[in-house]
């Protein structure tokens, strides 16, 4: 009989619509982070680095991209004969088929996935955050806590804990209470969304609550818990982690990889991050180039000039390009002379001749302005813009656009142009 | 494919100098994270052949654990698959690997119990891509017993490393002189060759009663009028890296775009170990120009017309140019690097300089490193 002390399970379905037209065409965690991952690559390398060999991945928005980087699991070691890493999807049922509804009712969906590995322990993780974190560790504790449920929290500032899941614990670091973004916080331990249960405790708080609309872990089988009288207990953690749920978040978290010594740290030997690469011959910069304060991707050909950047692999700069404060994903190729200041360009984009990005002054987003902010020029997957455009500030630009796309060959700020249809 | 693959990798070069100390030729770095051998390796898996044997001898180490999976080349199936042979105590004696042809004749049963009807023979120090499939096809039309991947070279290549063929009209060889200081021709064989598999056996079987043990030497050369052996001309890009000249050149012309075009964006690609490592980073005051980065690295000077390979790190202040930094090496702030290959896993302290005025330096360095 197979037999798992742990197993994760990933949460990896949501769309992630805080990131805009990244995520039109794949889930939040296949979005492209720091020059050559995937969000995903970071809780996936967790897993194998703390010992858990067992990993479910469920999907359900856009799984494409997901599915063929996951692959059988190579690069992360995940090709196991017994365990490994599968990817869930929802599937028809014979009576009540059903999208996965919420977080635990995907779980719940995929109970007999679970129990053939007969597991002790069952770890819960999502898709979308920033962090190196030994499991291992916190399943330490979770056993000598002697508690049914583990959820690792994290102090952040009291004036930003009302936008979190706030956990009171007592000294003994036992849950006695929480609150849901609390207006007058009790305490600054913020839930990460990271839970160990006890099998048992999982599957009968489950299976109890199935009948449940949106069965949501943190506002049902959490309480639930808590109701039946269950131990819970906090595992504190303090290292770095960064949730990159918004664009803005998202291109900070990219900007920290470019300090000298940057506080997440992809350059340590013992807790690598791994990803499915395709690309992998070195980088030529060429005779004309300047580059500094940059992250750049295997394969890249840089013939331009690179400022404070993040570029992903296979990207091609042209000639008298300046790219600086930019976000630039696997295989874009942008032309010569342009001026790019402060863009996140997704995917394998084609960018003119002479094309200004991040020009005039700023103006409010018009479709999504909680979305396309702080200056922000957004450029979608496979996009074209033709050459000598000029785009400005909190702008957003899909598809293949003509130069008839651009009075005057001009996109103002704040203007959303999408040709991509659906 | 009608044909297994046999890689000879067992080779050292004294034309290496003081690189083969560490490594097989055929172990050697190539343009920034390729090791020599990917290239038959993938040029096999390419052309669909799913056995492929590579025979090691000098120094397997770095090889060996290059090779330690098998799945980066695909090679890691149910059918098939990539066997390393080396030299073993056997109850038959225990014996080095005398030369090439002895080398296979000490693994004739591997030979014998595979069933495809052909053997693609090729050397592990070669930079090139071919498509073997073309090459069994005109071995076949040709109706050859033998036929040798050959070149043109530019008349004034140094023979002395390698053999020299001369064909008629028809492609046959009628002169093979194998490291001729002196040459009629200036088309080299290139180490390639096919055979049909149980004309392999005999002939290894008869030299090996014979006490004959070179393949080169007591196969092709001495068979030449007997046997069908035919040349195969090719024109695209191929590069023998065994001795530092050769090996040097081979790298700086990845900085040319239509080489780099051709192994690193066209299909079909060369496959490679992978390592996990983080995308290159360059800090304040860098400059690169004309000049290859490999991931892992952390750039922090000025690196003009180089090959850096996987890992370095390139202290503040410093000037690297035309030179090779090889994986893993560290170098200290303000040193100068001019005309130099500097070998893997090197520490450079702060201050140093190394500059050749003729040719290019071998650089070993096992200083202490300090890093922060």
């Amino acid at each position: 009989m197979i037999k798992k002390e742990m197993i994760a399970m990933l949460l990896a379905g949501g769309q992630g619509s805080r990131l805009g037209v990244l995520t039109s065409k794949m889930a939040k965690p296949a979005v492209s982070f720091g020059g050559k991952y995937r969000i995903i690559d970071f809780p996936l390398s967790n897993c194998i680095n703390s010992g858990v060999d067992t990993v479910g991945v469920l999907t359900q928005y856009r799984p494409l991209r997901l599915n063929s980087h996951i692959g059988i699991g190579i690069p992360w070691d995940l090709d196991r004969n017994f365990g490994g890493v599968t990817v869930l999807p929802p599937y028809e049922k014979s009576a009540n088929s059903e999208w996965y509804t919420g977080t635990a009712n995907a779980i719940y969906q995929n109970l007999e996935y679970m129990e053939n590995y007969n597991p002790e322990y069952v770890l819960i993780l999502s898709g979308d955050h920033i962090y190196k974190m030994d499991y291992e560790t916190m399943l330490d504790f979770h056993k000598s806590s002697n508690a049914d449920v583990t959820i690792a929290v994290m102090p952040v500032p009291m004036e930003e804990a009302s936008r979190f899941g706030i956990m009171i614990t007592d000294d003994d670091k036992r849950i006695v209470d929480f609150e849901e973004k609390p207006e007058h916080p009790r305490s600054n331990l913020a839930s990460m969304g990271i839970y160990i249960f006890t099998w048992q405790a999982l599957k009968d708080a489950l299976i109890k609550n199935k009948d449940q609309a949106g069965l949501d872990f943190g506002k049902h089988i959490i309480p639930y818990c808590k109701e039946q009288g269950q131990s819970l207990f906090a595992y504190e953690f303090d290292g770095y982690w960064k949730d990159v749920g918004t664009l803005t978040s998202y291109w900070e978290a990219n900007m920290e990889l470019i300090d000298i010594v940057p506080e997440f740290n992809l350059y340590e030997e013992y807790w690598k991050i791994y990803t499915a690469s395709d690309v992998q011959p070195p980088q030529y910069l060429g005779s004309d180039s300047a580059i500094e304060r940059s992250i750049v991707g295997e394969g890249c050909e840089i013939y331009g000039k690179v400022y404070n950047s993040v570029i992903g692999p296979g990207v091609k700069i042209g000639k008298d390009t300046v790219v600086s404060h930019s976000i630039i994903m696997n295989e874009t190729e942008i032309g010569e002379g342009c001026n790019i200041e402060k863009a996140i360009i997704a995917e394998k984009a084609k960018i003119g001749s002479g094309v200004k990005l991040g020009a005039f002054e700023e103006k409010e987003n018009e479709t999504k302005p909680g979305i396309y902010c702080e200056g922000l020029v957004t450029i979608g997957e496979r996009s074209v813009i033709p050459n000598n455009v000029t785009i400005g500030k909190n702008t957003m630009v899909c598809g293949k656009t003509t130069a008839e796309d651009y009075k005057d060959g001009v996109l103002d700020s704040g203007r959303t142009l999408d040709k991509a249809g659906d | 494919m009608r044909a297994i693959g046999i890689i000879l990798a067992g080779g050292s070069s004294s034309r290496m100098q003081d690189l083969s100390k560490k490594r097989a030729v055929c172990a050697m770095p190539v343009a920034g994270f390729y090791r020599s051998i990917d290239f038959a390796l993938s040029n096999m898996t390419n052309s669909h052949i799913q056995t492929v044997a590579v025979f090691t001898q000098y120094n397997a180490g770095s090889l060996n654990s290059h090779l330690s999976s098998s799945k980066w080349w695909d090679f890691g199936r149910k059918q098939g698959g990539l066997y390393v042979f080396t030299p073993a105590v056997k109850a038959s004696g225990n014996l080095w690997y005398r030369g090439t042809a002895d080398a296979i004749a000490q693994n004739l049963e591997f030979l014998r119990s595979c069933h495809e009807p052909y053997v693609i023979i090729t050397s592990g120090d070669c930079v090139y891509k071919m498509d073997y499939g073309k090459l069994l096809e005109y071995h076949i039309q040709k109706q050859a017993d033998i036929t040798v991947v050959c070149k043109d070279m530019p008349a004034t290549i140094d023979t002395e490393r390698f053999g020299t063929i001369r064909m008629n009209e028809e492609s046959r060889i009628e002169e093979f002189e194998e490291k001729p200081v002196v040459s009629k021709s200036n088309t080299i064989s290139c180490g390639i060759y096919v055979i049909r598999r149980r004309q392999l056996i005999e002939l290894i079987e008869r030299a090996e009663e014979e006490e004959r043990y070179d393949f080169v030497r007591d196969i092709l050369v001495r068979y030449k009028d007997m046997k069908r052996i035919y040349g195969y001309k090719i024109k695209d890009y191929w590069s023998n890296i065994a001795s530092v000249e050769d090996y040097f050149r081979t790298n700086m012309d990845f900085l040319k775009p239509e080489i780099r075009h051709y192994f690193f964006r066209e299909h079909p690609g060369i496959y490679t170990k992978v390592v996990d490592l983080p995308p290159a980073k360059y800090n304040v005051g860098v400059s690169v120009r004309n000049s290859l980065v490999s991931s892992g690295c952390i750039v922090n000077g000025t690196i003009e017309d180089s090959v850096i390979f996987k890992g370095a790190f390139i202290g503040n202040n410093c000037y690297i140019k035309n030179s090779i930094i090889l994986n893993d090496v560290y170098i200290g702030d303000n040193s100068h690097i001019e005309n130099c290959i500097v070998e893997s896993h090197g520490t450079i302290q702060a201050n140093s300089y190394y500059k050749e005025e003729n040719g290019i330096k071998i650089v070993v360095e096992n200083n202490e490193r300090y890093v922060i």
